[in-house]
């Protein structure tokens, strides 16, 4: 991997279809095909019915900061580079208990260290953009 | 409660540790074994009527090679269990388990740690593809257990009005304890408030001080019957009951996709835990409490049923959890953030030695001695009685 990065594995079967949705610009959640309840982490079988069938259905993409870190080194090189940054945690706008980890950041090819952390607040309204690291494409977080 | 039960059955007759530093020349298993011999003379039992081992499943070191080196006898028990941190009291758990129901009779648990281990910091060799659950934080930065548990102080912080003041009064405390127990690596370093304050960040909100030690060190625990603990050299210090916990939907370290997650594990194991148990928690005389992270100790405080949700930051106040006077002296012999960081086995040692009344901080009657393992991931906790 040339840039350091911890990237997801695309070729696990039970998670790759939310990356090959970022790939298409949709943030995606598993929903179960029998009964339709959503989940985060994807997993393969639904807690509430026990259905091993799976769909993906497409979000808003939009949501709330649920909460925030700044991460300081000693870190991984290629993280150390960008310290301090941010990452956040956003409750989806349709169900607040799904969530995702991300960044915030100014625009889709922003850098994870260049919002002032001062700023930053739980509650703020953000939506996700998507952001090219070698193969994959992560969802990262703008403010709405 | 009907049927097998391990209350009072069985005790902690024997404990040993090296000594903790950094760059300790001897090997993890030496450290392992050395513990162990210890242990076993403490209780004065001899090696070969150990027949049942515990440790973690980070733990490096084998059954058979303690086992051979320490020259054990017929070993008919042996487990580990999972999920770092949050293994201690369970690995004495199964051994009493085993012992109450006649699997062995002479039970060794233990835990030996190197810092330079790749099992110490498994974030540093994070590398390569994730296919794990890890994908849904790692990618984005949130990769050590300092970020993970960040994420969840800064919400705690923002529902319940904690601050940084009730963390500074948990490092306070701890170090103050520690400068107490000569076995301690960071009792001759005071800490001030404003030492607290002025700490260079680690993953805000969290700084230096928040943090455990990375310690090198070994220790072990001897587990037996009552009745057999009873003859031996040692005051015994009866398991009176003890739990894990793995609460629904829950997540290890990175507990954000539950309905509430800030309701660790801790609720799970202390539901069981107190169930089991004659005592409540306004019998416990002193708490060790696990402190990988200072926010633990609010959210253990609130699991265990010590004060209610959100009061964990304020219950710190007014040297509440510092020895000699506080309503609960917590992690009296410095804990992991300020004795030594042996993935909270050293909070095992600790709580039996406040029931024999040998800590450098006695509690005076501590009669019920609380330890926990680790909030934020599968979890266990114990409760040791001096009479039973």
């Amino acid at each position: 991997m040339e840039t350091g990065w911890l990237l997801p594995d695309l070729e696990e079967p039970t998670a790759r279809e939310f990356w090959f949705g970022c790939a298409r610009g949709e943030l995606l959640v598993q929903a179960c095909g029998a009964c339709g309840r959503w989940r985060m982490p994807p997993r393969p079988m639904c807690p509430y019915c026990r259905s091993t069938e799976v769909k993906w259905d497409r979000t808003s993409g939009r949501g709330r900061v649920w909460s925030f870190i700044v991460a300081h080194p000693p870190l991984l090189p290629a993280y150390a580079e960008k310290a301090p940054y941010n990452a956040v945690i956003v409750e989806l706008e349709e169900d607040p208990t799904i969530r995702y980890a991300g960044n915030l950041v100014a625009g889709a090819d922003g850098d994870i260290n260049e919002i002032d952390p001062a700023t930053i607040a739980i509650g703020e309204p953000v939506e996700v953009v998507f952001c090219q690291i070698d193969d994959v494409s992560l969802p990262r977080w703008v403010r709405a | 409660m009907e049927g097998l039960v391990i209350k009072n059955q069985t005790a902690v007759a024997g404990i040993g540790q090296t000594a903790f530093g950094k760059g300790l020349p001897d090997t993890e298993l030496s450290l392992a074994c050395q513990a162990i011999s210890m242990a076993l003379d403490d209780a004065g039992v001899h090696a070969s009527e150990v027949d049942g081992l515990g440790s973690y499943t980070m733990e490096p070191n084998r059954e058979v090679d303690v086992a051979r080196a320490v020259g054990l006898g017929d070993i008919t028990f042996f487990s580990q269990v999972g999920f770092g941190g949050g293994a201690g009291c369970g690995v004495v758990g199964h051994a009493a388990m085993a012992v109450a129901t006649g699997q062995c009779n002479v039970a060794v648990a233990w835990r030996a740690r190197k810092r330079a281990d790749k099992s110490s910091r498994p974030w540093a060799q994070a590398g390569g593809r994730i296919a794990d659950s890890w994908q849904w934080t790692r990618p984005f930065g949130i990769i050590r257990p300092v970020d993970e548990i960040a994420m969840l102080t800064r919400r705690y912080m923002h529902e319940y009005g904690g601050t940084r003041d009730h963390l500074a009064n948990i490092a306070l405390a701890f170090r103050k304890h520690a400068s107490r127990n000569p076995a301690s690596t960071m009792g001759h370093k005071p800490l001030t408030r404003d030492d607290y304050m002025r700490a260079r960040w680690i993953s805000e909100p969290l700084c230096l001080y928040d943090n455990c030690l990375e310690t090198d060190g070994a220790l072990a625990v001897v587990i037996t019957s009552a009745a057999r603990a009873r003859d031996l050299q040692q005051p015994p210090a009866y398991i009176h009951s003890f739990a894990q916990g793995l609460p629904p939907q829950h997540q290890t370290m990175t507990n954000y996709f539950t309905d509430d997650p800030l309701r660790g594990p801790a609720w799970t194991a202390a539901k069981r835990m107190w169930e089991m148990a004659d005592v409540t928690p306004a019998d416990v005389k002193v708490a060790q409490l696990y402190d990988a992270f200072s926010p633990l100790i609010p959210l253990s405080l609130e699991g265990y049923g010590f004060c209610k949700r959100g009061e964990g930051g304020p219950f710190t106040d007014r040297g509440n959890i510092e020895w000699p006077n506080g309503r609960l002296p917590v992690n009296t012999s410095g804990g992991g953030m300020s004795e030594a960081y042996v993935h909270g086995f050293n909070l095992v040692l600790e709580g039996v030695r406040q029931i024999r009344g040998t800590s450098t901080s006695q509690v005076e009657g501590a009669d019920v001695s609380l330890v926990t393992s680790g909030e934020g991931v599968p979890t266990s906790a114990m409760v040791f009685v001096k009479e039973v």
